[in-house]
């Protein structure tokens, strides 16, 4: 074994070599936490065995009782798996964390309890971590899971019509391969910890009774690490001052998309291309004051929720959502109001209705639509609590240092009488530099990652604002002297007002950093042209690039962009390679797998 | 001949293009920028076109990250500046549907179209042949627009005057083949190798040459008219070659040639300067087009192409001297020029209103400011001259002063068209000051990149001020020249203004006063680098003397020097050249 000879323990006692071997199916795909556990773990187990009761241990290899799987794309899911994952280490559990894209089905014969906690995205779709693995679940290869008891939580938003689709479809599943449901599915909407909450609670105390370990809780000593970049987190955002907010489209263009520079000096958060950069926004003045006299309330009214006393005006700006209207919201105003309109919406059945309403109002219009007594706490009880949103980083560190830059496009459209603004985009809009702070955290996107490899060729398909991370992509690649190339295809709606960094695309171009670009402006002609029929233009040489190992990226809109070029590649495979549809979607699904299709669409 | 290691990049550009087709091609395609190639933003020029951007928004497009908002200016070819009323739908209709909603009448009695985007260049271009107005040579190192007297006074001596210029116009046009290839998809004759050693001939691989130019064409732009005395409205002396109809009783006999006018200068560069045309001579009609390009053939040869600030033909003049020229010329003809005759001029401006011309048909004239044909606060010139065109089956004219005239009316139709006229809120200007009547200003910002002030959008402001200046001193209907420009490469023609504004910087200018009204004699700087409030108090005691020192229709630049308010121009010395040889005639 070469790798022994240069491990100086493993040659001093060549039975760990053994060991490592053997924990190495164990540890593999596992994450940092999880290792940390086991590291603690381990140390637990020496201490037992000079107790003398090696057997009792040795009998119990398979460490982990409790595997908590979780499939993510914007880290709700994660984040919630991480939560129950501490959760039940402090209970005493012997759990592990998994993600979804390092995990098959064919491993769930070897568990005998599991939790899983998945999002859904797209139109009902898994997200793109657990993409292989639903697959694979739903199909003839699954194994029979008999031995297996289960619990999951689904993550979503009841405005989609396919609601938690993904957490139902493995709940099913399960249950149809022999599987055990441990306990009831809980279903988040955006909303979430409203959900978790109970769901978790109910989780530990079932799992405690059946899987602590006395011992186990007394010895495992699990090590946490806490770098100072980690010390800022979702929870806990670093407030960054506003060093730019400058307009990137012209002066005759409906869309206004803003180039936003923020500072994260001194915060020691570290970013890489591809990551997402979380921003906690605070309601308008006006949408605040529209909601107050919607509701008839004063601003100054003292509202105590929980441990917080505020006044109501507070609560409104900087702690709930006001813009986006969810299923619960509408839950209390129907009861508060007793609309046989809003009743009749959330009835079960109604759930295409109901997700259409929710996509097409705000909470303003239903506010006035249903007007009813509110008093302060109620309203603040009923609103959820203010999310934050998510922006692709659009810059490299090894050319911004400490500086993030993010491409946001503000939105506002009219409907029900009255302008909606989108409550982020508006305020970090309406955000000056030097004066405004933003409080911001790192969304790191795993998936979205550059390839390890400088020489391997880039396709990137950006519309939009889609274009953010490839502007941090050709940053960083010019930075590293990649000598792969880089083909980038952007569009909007008009050459001379909507070119995204137009200029620094063309030096990129003339500096050889970017060696081709098409662009697709689908309202300078007649017949309306996509960033996908600019694919099936260039289909010889992209699929030339494929051929040659390119990674394909593609970011922007979920809504149609990404399945109207997801589309065009398979026709492209298709038309190169003339071996029909199956073979084509294949050939992609391969290149999915091999991390060479990714995606981060919104 | 000059020596090819120095020869200035522009001759590089040339030799390359192939007979003026370089990579424009390409560049139109090219859909990452609005812009072309470097070299080819200099070849369009020849072809009818210069690239520009949007001045007013350079710097927050900037800031948007976005390139300047380029654009394209188009000019037309139009000889003598007449146009069919079909011809002027067609331009009325392009200005909407590929410009920016104006028309601009230039001061060489040519139409442009300003703010067409490159992908829209190739069709707009290709509409105006469809109603056959071509662009080829309307700019670039060739003979440009060829003007000719627009006096509504029409006769037959004008008529001629005008055939005469077109011919002069389609003899010195370039005989590339390039402008149709690129523009109207006539056959791409892809290879054209113009092999240097031919050169001389411009010989290419596909037969194709330029028998006159050669193949690096002139030095530099080369302007030509035909004036028809006693109405000097295209400003002969300006002209690099100007031929003054010689007319005994109504018959046209002939011209007398001048030579080596031109007005473009640089601040502060005193080996630039303005200059007027010496007459050298006079020739009878048939031998006006051997005489012109025995002129283009010698500037061709001699013209200086290592500095392009010193190229026109102005310069060669005043390096090798006036009698060299006209030797150097006369080797070049079969025929010697004939001693000059006498003629005269009254003015350089135009005559407003309705005039019967020889054939008894009717004329108006009409006052354009500045020559911009649109529809702003409730003076709709565009839907006016647009619904005139529909009834009138006369033609239209651009004078050399930015004016329009609607020539050939019957008498049936004049009430027609004073109704049109009248029902889109505009007149032919003739109750207007003098002042305002005759002012030229040329195009500047937004579009012009020399551009270092406001002109044609500041003249009405300007103009103004000034006429109630002149009221105030009970001048009102004295006719004072009046000359804006952004710049003094002068194509409002301002050195030979009585007073003229030339740009320096934003809202300053340099005054300049001492034109005559017959376009005869140079003005001189009189104030450097001033603001609006300083000209108008620099003017008001010099008007307050005219007004009391005036005699008779003296002019106020006249004035000025006659009370020795200002010495005669430095520059007099070329006019008085221009007096001896015109007198040497009488
Ligand atoms: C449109 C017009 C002024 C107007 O208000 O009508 C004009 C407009 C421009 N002239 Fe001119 N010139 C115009 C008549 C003149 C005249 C008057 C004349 O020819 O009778 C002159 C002075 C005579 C002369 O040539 O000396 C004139 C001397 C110049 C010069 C200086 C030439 C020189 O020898 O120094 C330049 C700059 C250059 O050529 O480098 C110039 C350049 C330009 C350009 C093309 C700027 C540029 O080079 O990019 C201007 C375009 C502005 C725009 O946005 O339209 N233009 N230009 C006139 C078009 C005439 C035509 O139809 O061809
Ligand atoms: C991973 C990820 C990366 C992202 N990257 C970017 C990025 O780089 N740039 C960027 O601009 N955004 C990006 N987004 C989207 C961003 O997070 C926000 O969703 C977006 O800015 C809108 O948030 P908001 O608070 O302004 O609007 P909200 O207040 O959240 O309102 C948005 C909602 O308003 C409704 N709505 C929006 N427009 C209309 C309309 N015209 N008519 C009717 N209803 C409408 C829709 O229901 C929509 O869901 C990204 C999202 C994700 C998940
Ligand atoms: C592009 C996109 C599409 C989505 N589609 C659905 C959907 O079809 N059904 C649903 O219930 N939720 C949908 N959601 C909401 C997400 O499931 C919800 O935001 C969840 O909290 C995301 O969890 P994650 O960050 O772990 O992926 C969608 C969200 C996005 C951004
Ligand atoms: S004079 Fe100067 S500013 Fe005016 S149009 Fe000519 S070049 Fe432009």
């Amino acid at each position: 074994m070469k790798a022994t000879s240069i491990h100086p323990i493993a040659e001093a006692l060549p039975e760990i070599v053994a060991l490592r071997d053997k924990l190495s199916w164990l540890s593999d795909g596992l994450d940092v936490r999880s290792l940390l556990w086991i590291s603690g773990y381990a140390a637990g187990l020496a201490a037992a065995q000079q107790q003398g009761n090696v057997a009792a241990v040795a009998a119990e290899p398979a460490a982990a009782a409790l595997s908590i799987l979780y499939g993510s794309q914007t880290g709700n899911a994660k984040r919630a798996a991480e939560k129950l994952h501490d959760q039940a280490l402090q209970a005493g559990i012997a759990a592990r964390l998994l993600r979804l894209d390092d995990y098959t089905p064919k491993q769930l014969a070897a568990e005998r309890s599991v939790w899983l906690v998945v999002s859904t995205q797209g139109d009902g779709d898994p997200s793109d971590d657990a993409r292989r693995f639903v697959d694979v679940l739903r199909s003839k290869r699954a194994p029979r899971l008999p031995q297996l008891r289960y619990a999951v939580l689904g993550l979503g938003d009841a405005s989609y019509p396919k609601f938690c689709e993904i957490g139902r479809i493995i709940d099913e599943r399960l249950t149809e391969l022999g599987a055990t449901r441990w306990f009831a599915r809980g279903e988040a909407d955006v909303d979430i910890v409203s959900v978790l909450e109970p769901w978790s609670r109910q989780a530990l105390e079932i799992a405690r009774d059946e899987l602590a370990t006395p011992n186990a809780v007394a010895s495992v000593t699990p090590i946490r690490a806490r770098s100072n970049a980690n010390s800022w987190h979702r929870d806990q955002p670093f407030a960054a001052e506003v060093l730019a907010n400058q307009r990137i489209t012209a002066r005759d263009s409906a869309k206004d998309v803003r180039h936003i520079e923020l500072s994260l000096a001194e915060s020691g958060i570290s970013y890489e291309p591809g990551d997402a950069l979380g921003v906690w926004p605070e309601n308008s003045a006006q949408s605040v004051q529209a909601v107050l006299s919607a509701s008839r309330l004063q601003p100054e009214a003292a509202v105590t929720v929980g441990e917080h006393t505020r006044p109501l005006g507070e609560w409104l700006q900087r702690e709930r959502e006001i813009g986006k209207l969810s299923r619960p919201f509408l839950q209390k105003l129907a009861e508060r109001s007793g609309s046989a309109e809003l009743q009749h919406l959330l009835a079960a059945e109604q759930r295409a209705g109901l997700s259409s309403f929710l996509s097409t109002h705000r909470i303003l219009d239903v506010l006035r639509a249903h007007p009813t007594g509110w008093d302060a706490t109620s309203l603040v009880t009923a609103l959820g609590p203010l999310a934050p949103r998510l922006y692709s980083i659009a810059s490299s560190r090894k050319q911004v240092d400490d500086e993030v830059h993010l491409t946001v496009a503000t939105i506002a459209w009219e409907a029900h009488g009255s302008t909606h603004h989108g409550v982020a985009s508006d305020w970090l809009s309406t955000r000056t530099a030097e004066q405004d702070k933003v409080r911001v955290y790192i969304e790191p996107n795993t998936r979205f990652r550059l390839p390890a490899n400088p020489e391997t060729d880039l396709i990137m398909i950006g519309p939009g604002t889609g274009v953010a991370p490839f502007r941090a992509f050709v940053q960083e690649r010019a930075a590293i002297g990649a000598t792969g190339r880089h083909w980038l295809f952007f569009g909007n709606q008009h050459f001379s007002s909507q070119f995204l960094y137009q200029v620094e695309w063309q030096e990129a171009l003339k500096r050889g950093q970017l060696q081709r670009l098409d662009l697709a402006f689908s309202r300078d002609q007649a017949e309306k042209i996509y960033v996908q029929d600019r694919l099936r233009q260039q289909a010889r040489a992209l699929y030339a690039w494929l051929q040659n190992g390119a990674h394909v990226y593609v970011c922007g809109d979920a809504t149609n962009m990404a399945g109207d070029v997801h589309r065009a590649l398979v026709d492209v495979i298709e038309h190169e390679r003339g071996g029909g549809r199956e073979d084509a979607e294949a050939y992609l699904a391969e290149l999915d797998s091999a991390h060479r299709y990714l995606r981060d669409v919104y | 001949m000059t020596d090819n290691n120095t020869l200035s990049a522009v001759e590089g550009i040339k030799v390359r293009s192939r007979l003026l087709r370089g990579t424009l091609v390409e560049s139109l395609a090219d859909p990452i920028t609005g812009a072309l190639a470097e070299d080819d933003q200099m070849l369009i020029k020849f072809h009818g076109s210069y690239q520009q951007d949007d001045r007013d928004i350079r710097e927050e497009r900037r800031q948007q990250k976005l390139e300047p908002a380029y654009s394209f200016m188009i000019r037309t070819r139009l000889p003598g500046g007449v146009c069919s009323p079909a011809q002027w739908l067609a331009l009325d209709g392009l200005a909407d549907q590929y410009a920016n909603g104006s028309l601009r009448l230039t001061t060489r009695q040519a139409f442009q179209l300003h703010g067409v985007i490159k992908r829209e260049l190739k069709p707009t271009i290709a509409a105006m042949n469809a109603v056959l107005i071509d662009t080829i040579a309307a700019c670039g190192d060739v003979n440009r627009n060829v003007m000719s007297a627009a006096n509504p006074h029409i006769s037959g001596a004008h008529a001629e005057a005008l055939e005469w210029a077109r011919r002069l116009s389609e003899h010195l046009l370039p005989k590339t083949h390039a402008y149709h290839e690129i523009w109207l998809d006539g056959v791409r004759v892809d290879e054209v190798r113009v092999d240097e050693g031919a050169g001389e001939l411009g010989e290419s691989a596909t037969g194709e040459s330029e028998p006159i130019y050669g193949p690096t064409y002139l030095p530099r732009k080369f302007k030509a008219a035909i004036a028809v005395p006693p109405l000097n409205d295209v400003d002969i002396f300006s002209q690099d070659l100007g031929f003054i109809a010689i007319i005994e009783d109504g018959k046209l006999i002939g011209f007398n040639l001048c030579v080596g006018g031109g007005m473009g200068s640089t601040h502060g560069d005193t080996t630039t300067f303005p200059r007027l045309a010496d007459v050298i001579g006079f020739v009878t009609p048939d031998q006006l087009l051997a005489a012109a390009e025995a002129v283009v053939t010698a500037q061709r040869d001699f013209g200086n192409r290592i500095v392009r600030k010193h190229a026109r033909l102005k310069y060669t003049i005043e390096t090798h001297g006036i009698d060299w020229f006209k030797a150097e010329v006369e080797q070049r003809l079969s025929f010697r020029f004939a001693a000059a005759r006498a003629f005269h001029f009254e003015h350089s401006g135009d005559r407003f209103g309705w005039v019967r011309g020889e054939s008894g048909n009717w004329h108006l004239t009409v006052r354009i400011e500045a020559g911009r044909v649109a529809d702003r606060n409730g003076r709709n010139w565009r839907q006016a001259l647009a619904a005139i065109a529909r009834i009138h089956d006369g033609e239209f004219r651009i004078t050399p002063n930015q004016n329009l005239i609607i020539a050939n009316v019957a008498d049936a139709q004049r009430a027609g068209i004073d109704a049109l006229l009248q029902t889109h809120g505009v007149d032919a200007g003739t109750a207007q000051s003098p002042l305002r009547l005759n002012a030229l200003a040329c195009v500047s910002y937004p579009t012009c990149p020399l551009a270092m002030a406001e002109a044609e959008r500041y003249l009405p402001d300007f103009g103004a001020k000034l006429e109630l200046l002149l009221v105030q001193h009970g001048l009102r209907d004295v006719p004072i020249g009046l000359r804006i420009t952004g710049c003094p490469n002068g194509c409002a023609r301002p050195f030979l203004a009585e007073i003229a504004l030339v740009g320096k910087a934003p809202g300053r200018y340099n005054l300049y006063l001492g034109g005559d009204r017959r376009g005869q004699r140079l003005n001189a700087l009189y104030r450097e680098n001033i603001v609006e409030a300083d000209i108008l108090a620099t003017l008001d005691p010099l008007l307050a003397d005219f007004a009391r020192g005036r005699s008779g229709d003296e002019g106020f630049a006249d004035f000025l020097i006659r009370s020795e308010a200002i010495p005669a121009p430095p520059s007099v010395q070329f006019a008085a050249s221009t007096r001896q040889s015109a007198e040497r005639a009488l």
